[in-house]
C-alpha cells in the first residue's frame, strides 16, 4: 500500500512558523500511522522528530492529530484513515506547546494532573493489612484507571483552545478516579476545589474527549458525574448548580424549558443579570422572547415523574 | 412520509423562526407530521448529568407517544437528537426499560423499544434523497459560500449518532452543494458553539462562538447554517457580544437548516421568519439572490 504523509513540521530553532512536508512511503496493508512515520524517519528524513515507545497503545507516547483528530499513531491503521494511494494529515497534539515537529511539551499537561492531587487519601490510620474495596466499586473506577495519560483528549478539548487555564479532560477524569474510589476520604475537599473556576463547570459538554480517547475513558462523562456529586455534596454556590436547578425546576413546572427563567435564575446576582440586558433587549426586539410560557398538555404527569425521581430539586426550592 | 414531530423547546421559544421555517418546508418536502404536543423537554444533557433515570423517563415517555402513533420521530435540534439517542441506547436494555416503564404506568404509557429518531438533516439525505431535494430547488443558491455548523450532539459520540458509518458529519456540506451553493471547509464546523457554558463562563462561551464564526468568515463564508437552535442562540443571538470579546467584526448571518432549504425552494422571507435574526441576512441575500425581495 502506498501512502502519503502530510506532516506539520516545526523546529523553533530554525523555522519562523510551522510548514508542511509530504513523504510517500510503501507500507504493508496492516501498517499504522506510527509504522509509516518510523519508516520515514529511518529511510527518508532522520530529522523528523516524533515520540514513541511501546507501539502497542499502552505507553501513550505517540498521541498526535491524525486527519484533524487526536489519537495514538500506533493505534490508527493507515487503511482506515488514508487507504492505498491516499494522504493522511499528521500534526502534533493540540493545546500543548510544540517542542519540535510531532513532539509536544507535556509539562503543562502533567501540571494539571498534579493539581488534582492524583493519589489516594484514605482517612485514619492505615489498616493492618490491605484496604478492602468491593469488586463492584473497583469495576466502576476501572474505566478511568484505563487512562494512559497520552493527552489525546487535551489535544482536542474545545475549551482549552480558548482557555489554557481550564483543568481539562485528563486531569478531571483523574480527579474523578479518586472521588469515585471507595478508599479515598478526601471527596469533600476534592469536589469543593473542582467546583471552582477552571474546574468541572467550565466543560462545554462537546464530547470531543469521549470521541478521541483511545482507551474509552470517557472523560466528559466523568466530569458530568463530578458535577452531580459536587451538587449532592452541597457545593452549589456557582452558576453551574444554579443553572442545573433552574433547568430542572422549569421542566418540572411546565414540562418544557423556559429559557428566560433559566437565564435569570442561573446568574449570581443583579450585576451579572444586567450584563445580559443587551442580549435580552435585542432578543425581545426581534420577537425571540416568548411573552408567555405555556405548560405542555399533560404537564401534571411530568410533575409526578419529577416528584418521584428528583427529590433534590424539590429541596432546593 | 409521516413522522411524529418533536420540535423541542427552543423552536417553540427563543427561535420561533425555526418552527416557522420547518412548517413552511414540510409541504414541498412531502413530509406529513403529527406534532407531539404533550412531549416534555429531552433534558438537553443537563438532566442526564444530574439524574439519568429522570431524563430517560421523560424521553421514554416521548418515544412511547410516537410508538403509539406508529411513527418515527422527526427532530429539528442537534441537542434534542443526541440526548434522545443516548436515552434510546440505554433503553435498549429490557430490564432497564421495564423499570423506566413503571414510572410511565400512571399515565397509561409504555415504551416497547421500537421508536426510531431522525433529525431533519438525516431525513433529507437518508429518506428523501439529495436528488429529490435538488429537484425541489426553484432558486439555486449559486455563488453563496456557506459554512456548515453541526452542533456537538449530532456528530459525537460518532458510534452513538452514526452507528452505520454513513458519514453523517458530511451531510450539511452535501445538502449545501445540492442547493447550488458552495460549502466552506473550516475546522470549527464540528466544534462547540459555546452555548452550554454561557451562564457558567460567559467569556469562554463567547470566545468559542466568536472563534468559530471568525474562522468561517476568514474562509470566505457569506452565511453559516446550523441544524441546532441552541447553537443558533449563541452564533446569532450573542454574535455581537462574541465579536466584542474576540476584538474583531463578524457580521455573519446564521441560518437554520430549514431556512436555507426554504430560500432555495423559493419560499418568502416571511414564511422563513428571517425578521427574527439578530444578525440580519438581508444584505447578503439581496446581493446573491437577485430579484428576491428579502
Amino acid at each position: 500500500m502506498k501512502v502519503t504523509l502530510r506532516v506539520k513540521r516545526y523546529d523553533p530553532e530554525r523555522d519562523r512558523s510551522p510548514r508542511w512536508q509530504e513523504y510517500t512511503v510503501e507500507v504493508e496493508d496492516y501498517a499504522t500511522v506510527l509504522d509509516a512515520l518510523i519508516k520515514v524517519r529511518e529511510e527518508i528524513d532522520e530529522s523528523l522528530a516524533l515520540r514513541c515507545s511501546c507501539r502497542s497503545h499502552i505507553c501513550g507516547s505517540c498521541a498526535m492529530r491524525i486527519n484533524q483528530k487526536g489519537g495514538l499513531a500506533c493505534k490508527t491503521k493507515l487503511a482506515e484513515v488514508a487507504g492505498d494511494g491516499g494522504t493522511v494529515v499528521v500534526e502534533p497534539a493540540g493545546n500543548l506547546p510544540v517542542v519540535k515537529d510531532l513532539v509536544v511539551d507535556l509539562v503543562p499537561f502533567f501540571d494539571k494532573v498534579r493539581a488534582v492531587d492524583p493519589y489516594l487519601q484514605p482517612a485514619g490510620p492505615p489498616p493492618e493489612r490491605e484496604y478492602i474495596a468491593s469488586n463492584e466499586d473497583m469495576e466502576n473506577v476501572k474505566g478511568a484507571m484505563a487512562c494512559i495519560l497520552c493527552g489525546a483528549c487535551v489535544s482536542d478539548c474545545t475549551v482549552l483552545e480558548v482557555d489554557p487555564d481550564f483543568l481539562g479532560p485528563a486531569a478531571l477524569a483523574k480527579a474523578w478516579r479518586f472521588v469515585a474510589d471507595p478508599r479515598d476520604a478526601a471527596d469533600e475537599e476534592r469536589l469543593g476545589a473542582l467546583s471552582e473556576r477552571n474546574g468541572i463547570w467550565d466543560c462545554t459538554h462537546c464530547f470531543m474527549c469521549v470521541e478521541v480517547c483511545p482507551k474509552d475513558v470517557k472523560p466528559m462523562e466523568r466530569i458530568l458525574d463530578l458535577r452531580r456529586r459536587a451538587m449532592e455534596a452541597g457545593f452549589k454556590n456557582n452558576n453551574g448548580s444554579r443553572h442545573s436547578d433552574a433547568f430542572v425546576e422549569t421542566i418540572r413546572e411546565s414540562g418544557r424549558l423556559d429559557e428566560t427563567k433559566v437565564a435569570i435564575r442561573s446568574t449570581s446576582g443583579l450585576g451579572e443579570l444586567l450584563s445580559w440586558s443587551g442580549v435580552g433587549l435585542r432578543s425581545f426586539l426581534h420577537g425571540k422572547v416568548p411573552l408567555s410560557h405555556k405548560p405542555i398538555p399533560g404537564a401534571e404527569h411530568v410533575r409526578k415523574i419529577f416528584d418521584k425521581l428528583e427529590t433534590k430539586a424539590g429541596e432546593a426550592q | 412520509m409521516k413522522f411524529a414531530y418533536y420540535p423541542g423547546c427552543v423552536a417553540k421559544g427563543g427561535a420561533p423562526e425555526l418552527y416557522k421555517s420547518v412548517n413552511a418546508c414540510l409541504g414541498p418536502l412531502g413530509i406529513e407530521v403529527e406534532e407531539l404536543h404533550g412531549a416534555a423537554c429531552t433534558g438537553a444533557g443537563v438532566l442526564t448529568e444530574r439524574n439519568p433515570e429522570l431524563a430517560d423517563t421523560l424521553n421514554a415517555r416521548t418515544f412511547a407517544m410516537a410508538e403509539r402513533l406508529g411513527l418515527p420521530i422527526l427532530t429539528i435540534c442537534s441537542t434534542c437528537t443526541g440526548t434522545m439517542y443516548a436515552s434510546h441506547e440505554r433503553l435498549k436494555d429490557d430490564a432497564y426499560r421495564a423499570r423506566i416503564n413503571e414510572h410511565l404506568a400512571d399515565e397509561g404509557l409504555e415504551y416497547r423499544g421500537t421508536t426510531e429518531i431522525y433529525h431533519l438533516m438525516w431525513i433529507l439525505v437518508e429518506k428523501i434523497g439529495l436528488d429529490k431535494v435538488r429537484s425541489l430547488v426553484k432558486r439555486p443558491l449559486n455563488g453563496l459560500r456557506i459554512a456548515p455548523f453541526y452542533g456537538c450532539y449530532i456528530v459525537r459520540p460518532s458510534r452513538l449518532v452514526d452507528p452505520e458509518h454513513q458519514k453523517r458529519d458530511t451531510y450539511l456540506e452535501q445538502i449545501i452543494a445540492h442547493l447550488g451553493a458552495d460549502a466552506v471547509d473550516y475546522s470549527g464546523k464540528t466544534k462547540c458553539c459555546g452555548f452550554p457554558i454561557t451562564t457558567m463562563n460567559r467569556r469562554n462561551a463567547l470566545k468559542l462562538t466568536g472563534r468559530n464564526i471568525a474562522e468561517a468568515k476568514d474562509q470566505g463564508a457569506d452565511l453559516m447554517v446550523t441544524p441546532c437552535p441552541l447553537c443558533h442562540l449563541n452564533l446569532d443571538g450573542q454574535q455581537i457580544d462574541a465579536a466584542r470579546v474576540i476584538g474583531r467584526s463578524l457580521d455573519v448571518p446564521i441560518l437554520h437548516l430549514p431556512q436555507l432549504l426554504g430560500l432555495a425552494f423559493g419560499l418568502s422571507p416571511e414564511e422563513l421568519g428571517l425578521r427574527h435574526h439578530i444578525v440580519t441576512p438581508r444584505t447578503v441575500l439581496q446581493k446573491f439572490l437577485a430579484g428576491a425581495a428579502v
